[in-house]
């Protein structure tokens, strides 16, 4: 925490997107998060993404739950709107704002107790529901906001700040994802913006539910040795099978692979993925055999990060139900509401 | 990359771009702060330590720290360095009892300085309170060189003058006034002098060889016709002036012939604007006095009828320019204009008539004397030059830059020691963390543009030749102008092997500063900075690898406002916020500091 506000002056150098906006002008309030915090990292990696998605801030839309890491909402596009719901219930506050506008790209944060625990039911819901939205786990392996308890996804034997030892299993949110069926599932390192810009950019564009688990270290209670989730730790465990590269709407692919080497992949919005294989059997369009190869990896202590597994063709929340294209705010009332005369002609055709 | 090493002088030093730019290397953050806290005094002293002439040259000083100053990069202008240090001087509180003292003891020695300017005032001021004793020679009946001579009292009054002279002269200072030294070699042999400092400056004014220049009385040098105003020779001009050249003599030339009752004044420059030598400063301030500056006319003929001078003949030329370069030029036409006096500014030249050749110091073919650019040192022993008389026409802070380097050169002399012997330079730092989120400077950042100095009216600046143009910042607008500084000595230092690459000092940088990124050739490095470099000349540094990835924190110090935002959003403490004192070795040092010589002899 700081008591300085960031001062309002920039670099003059700072490229301008097609908006004319900076980087700078996609942050937010400044962090009270411990100094250090990973969830910091990903606050400024998801500033950078929405710079180079090029998106109207105002066509932005924030969601989260309780936790050191769902306050960071409030750190990033301040001209977006955005709801900090109780905790664990931002699955069905997301839900529903979708449901009424489909048009705003929506971003939720939320952390490993807010989504594992208390959450845990909503987050499966809403994997199912599969509603266009960007959904991120913060993860660092305790409640940081109410001074590091273990949470859900703390590994066995990991030591607490205190010298307590962890023994219940742990839940992997992506090994969830992958089997409630989400069509776009990845993990990301708060110490690797070079990963994590690309799969935030991916994930927005993607059409449909992204979940992406993002380690990311609390400074201050678990990042000591014996911990699963500091910033060394996690540095020494972790692999990629598969690389991925954002290419923008309208964008020439410039760098050249041969043939086979990459699987270009169109998303929703006309942006493309290059998914470049780095581990030659790994296919992250197979689910069963993705999920399997995360579970072999775990039980050999390595975190698999980058991109994990990717339908394009899964059917979101708006297309299964055939709604209405435009936002409900922009229907006139009578269409938005026809009138109890209308009402009765339905509920005859139940008679 | 090669990590910086920052046990190098030069490397924080570079950091503060005034203390660095200005040639005494005087702390300014330093007595910014000072001034933001009310210590007029303290401020005083922090530049007088240094500069030696704070009021004076808080009214006249070239001001090499303002184009220097990062603030003029981070926004539009830089801080108003100068009139601060303005500030200092007229609202400090009496001083003198903390004013350096002549030594109680003299120590036998004695040293002769030739001309009362700048340079040999340092060093009087210098070599007093060591015990030498100093005999100034000076030609006119009042000290003070140029600044008093050519700067005119408009801009420096003699008062201000009198009193920072006068701290050294009354520390014991034999100053010999009306006394011209005809002949160093007369000097040399009288004997008693240890060393001798020629601070004679550079008192030609050039000429300017046309047609019909001796036809007529009415046509000036700039240098002799300024000092003729000051002290009282001249009171009169005619209605009609041209001046001819457009530097800072210039300046002061137009301006003093309007209070001498000119009312058409043009100034008459070769060049367009953009190449002029004088400070844009000084060309603002004559044209609020409504002097017309004319371009593109080069100097053809004096035009004298009758042993009266009616006017000039000019070529009007035209320039093709390609970006900040003549490429060609071309002339359109002549035109003749009219006056009834024309004043030469057009530079000065050295000359030192009364040193005989044959003494050993050699001169090169401008007529400056061959010197050893650190000592000072002529090609005899134990005579050194400074200030113009050593490098032709600078300025005052060059000069009292010198007098100081030559001061302890002259100390070195007398002690016997090798010239060489000096203590290097250094620089010392020390932690501004007072809290977990406290720093003992004020590090919010302020967006305020540069305040201006207020003038007195028109009306009244015309009524005497003395009066005073600026008004200098009073206390409420120097609280404001002080919060733009942005404390570029309290330094941002790092220790790689506390890092844990957590990035939070990137993400908080507002001015993108920072990046960790594989090392490499500098090429690539600086390709991979988050902001782009906007002036490769300032200093990049480079840390060792960091211990988790064996990445590299860079730093570009470029646009760093030092508001210690790193250092406090690091969780481990590798960013500190430090001040940083550089210490330039002057007279006395080498003796107090236990610095090679001493340890030589021991
Ligand atoms: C018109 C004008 C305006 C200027 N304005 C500024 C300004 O605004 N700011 C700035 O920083 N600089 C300014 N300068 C330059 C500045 O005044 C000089 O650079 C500075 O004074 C040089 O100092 P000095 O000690 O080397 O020599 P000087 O100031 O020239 O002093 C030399 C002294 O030596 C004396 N002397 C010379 N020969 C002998 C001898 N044989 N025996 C005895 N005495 C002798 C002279 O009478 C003189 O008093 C200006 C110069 C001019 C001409
Ligand atoms: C209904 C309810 N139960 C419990 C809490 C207390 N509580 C606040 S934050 C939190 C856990 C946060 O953990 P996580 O989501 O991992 O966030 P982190 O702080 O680690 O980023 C808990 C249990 C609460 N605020 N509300
Ligand atoms: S901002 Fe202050 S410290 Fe920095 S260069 Fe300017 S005056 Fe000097
Ligand atoms: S002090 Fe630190 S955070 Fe502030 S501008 Fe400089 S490098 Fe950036
Ligand atoms: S905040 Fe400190 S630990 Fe984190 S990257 Fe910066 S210097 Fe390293
Ligand atoms: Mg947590």
């Amino acid at each position: 925490m700081s008591f300085l506000p960031k001062p309002k002056v920039a670099h003059p150098g700072l490229p301008l997107n097609a908006l004319g906006l900076n980087r700078r002008d996609y942050e937010g309030v400044m962090s009270t998060l411990c100094a250090g915090c990973g969830h910091d990292s990903v606050t400024a990696a998801i500033v950078q993404a929405c710079f180079e998605l090029e998106l109207p801030p105002h066509n932005v839309v924030k969601f989260s739950g309780i936790g050191c890491s769902s306050k960071t909402t409030a750190y990033f596009v301040a001209g977006a709107h955005g709801f900090n719901a109780v905790h664990g219930r931002m699955p069905s506050i997301a839900s529903g704002a979708h449901a009424a506008n489909r048009h705003l790209h929506s971003i939720g944060v939320s952390g490993d107790g807010d989504s594992l625990s208390i959450g845990l039911g909503q987050l499966a819901h809403v994997i199912r529901r599969n509603p266009r939205m960007l959904y991120l786990i913060e993860n660092n392996g305790v409640y940081g906001l109410t001074k590091g308890q273990f949470s859900a996804s703390a590994d066995v034997g990991t030591r607490s700040r205190r010298g307590d030892v962890n023994e219940q299993r742990p839940l992997d949110p992506v090994l969830l994802a992958l089997a409630l069926g989400a069509p776009f599932v990845a993990r990301g390192f708060s110490g690797d913006r070079e990963q994590l810009v690309p799969l935030l950019k991916a994930g927005l564009s993607s059409g449909g539910f992204a979940l992406i688990d993002v380690l990311s270290p609390c400074v201050t209670f678990n990042d000591h040795e014996g911990s699963t989730k500091s910033y060394a730790y996690v540095r020494e465990h972790r692999e990629a099978p598969v690389a991925l590269d954002y290419i923008a709407p309208r964008r020439a692919i410039e760098a050249s692979y041969a043939a086979g080497e990459v699987l270009p992949v169109t998303l929703h919005d006309g942006s493309r993925v290059l998914l470049r294989k780095l581990e030659p059997d790994y296919d992250p369009t197979d689910r069963t055999r993705a999920a399997a190869f995360v579970q072999e990896r775990a039980l050999a202590n390595e975190y698999v990060t980058g991109l994990i597994y990717m339908e394009p063709e899964r059917r979101d929340f708006h297309t299964r139900h055939n709604t209405a294209d435009a936002a409900l705010n922009a229907l006139p009332f009578a269409r938005l509401c026809p009138g109890a005369g209308k009402l009765a002609e339905i509920l005859r055709e139940f008679r | 990359m090669q990590p910086t090493d920052p046990r190098d002088p030069d490397y924080y030093h570079r950091v503060v771009d005034c203390q660095w730019a200005c040639p005494a290397h005087t702390d300014v953050p330093e007595y910014i702060r000072l001034i933001a806290l009310g210590r007029y005094g303290d401020a005083y002293l922090v530049n007088r330590a240094t500069n030696v002439f704070p009021g004076i040259l808080g009214r006249v000083c070239d001001r090499p720290c303002e184009p220097a100053c990062r603030r003029g990069r981070v926004e539009a202008s830089p801080v108003a360095i100068c009139r601060l240090k303005r500030v200092a001087a007229d609202l400090r509180e009496d001083i003198t009892a903390r004013l350096p003292r002549a030594a109680e003891r003299r120590n036998g020695k004695r040293v002769a300085c030739v001309g009362a300017g700048p340079a040999s005032l340092t060093v009087a001021n210098d070599l007093l309170p060591l015990g030498y004793e100093v005999v100034i020679f000076e030609q006119h009946a009042w000290p003070g060189g140029l600044m008093r001579s050519n700067i005119p009292a408009f801009r420096l009054p003699a008062a201000v003058l009198d009193e920072e002279i006068g701290y050294i002269t009354g520390m014991g200072a034999d100053l010999r006034l009306g006394t011209p030294v005809r002949s160093l070699a007369a000097l040399l042999d009288s004997g008693g002098f240890a060393a001798v400092f020629i601070g004679s400056g550079a008192p030609r004014g050039k000429e300017l060889a046309l047609p019909g220049r001796d036809a007529s009385e009415r046509i000036h040098i700039g240098i002799a016709w300024l000092e003729s105003v000051a002290f009282g020779h001249v009171t009169a001009i005619g209605e009609r002036v041209l001046i001819i050249g457009v530097g800072n003599t210039a300046m002061d030339c137009c301006r003093t012939a309007l209070r001498l009752g000119a009312r058409s004044v043009q100034v008459m420059a070769r060049k367009p604007r953009g190449f002029f030598k004088a400070s844009a400063w000084e060309l603002e301030d004559a044209e609020e006095e409504h002097v017309a500056i004319v371009v593109n006319h080069a100097p053809k003929a004096f035009v004298v009828h009758d042993g009266r001078l009616q006017g000039m003949t000019f070529e009007r030329l035209e320039y093709e320019l390609d970006g900040e370069r003549i490429t060609a030029q071309r002339v359109i036409e002549e035109v003749f204009v009219p006056c009834d006096d024309v004043i030469l500014a057009i530079g000065q030249e050295n000359a030192f008539p009364w040193i005989e050749r044959d003494l050993g110091i050699e001169f090169d073919a401008h007529e400056l004397p061959r010197l050893d650019p650190v000592t000072f040192e002529s090609t005899r022993r134990g005579v050194f030059f400074g200030g113009d008389a050593a490098c032709g026409p600078r300025n005052i802070i060059e000069a009292v830059a010198q007098g100081h380097a030559a001061a302890l050169s002259i100390d070195l002399h007398c002690r016997g020691e090798p010239l060489n012997a000096r203590p290097p330079h250094a620089v010392t730092l020390q932690s501004r963390k007072i809290g977990l989120h406290e720093w003992s400077y004020r590090n919010a950042w302020d967006g305020r543009e540069r305040r201006l100095v207020p003038h007195i009216s028109l009306r009244e600046r015309f009524r005497r030749l003395d009066v005073e143009v600026e008004l200098g910042f009073d206390a409420a607008r120097a609280a404001e102008e002080v919060r733009r500084c942005l404390n570029c000595d309290i330094q941002t230092v790092f220790e790689a092997p506390r890092c844990i690459e957590c990035d939070a000092c990137l993400d908080i940088c507002p001015t993108d500063c920072l990046t960790i990124t594989a090392d490499g050739a500098p090429p690539a490095v600086q390709a991979r900075l988050r902001a782009p470099r906007l002036h490769p000349a300032q200093p990049l540094f480079v840390s060792a690898p960091l211990r988790q990835t064996g990445r590299i924190m860079v730093k570009d110090e470029d646009l760093c406002v030092h508001c210690g935002l790193c250092a406090e959003r690091c969780p481990t403490g590798a960013w500190d916020m430090r001040k940083s004192w550089v210490h330039i070795p002057q007279a006395g040092d080498e003796a107090r500091c236990q610095g090679p010589a001493q340890r030589r002899r021991a």
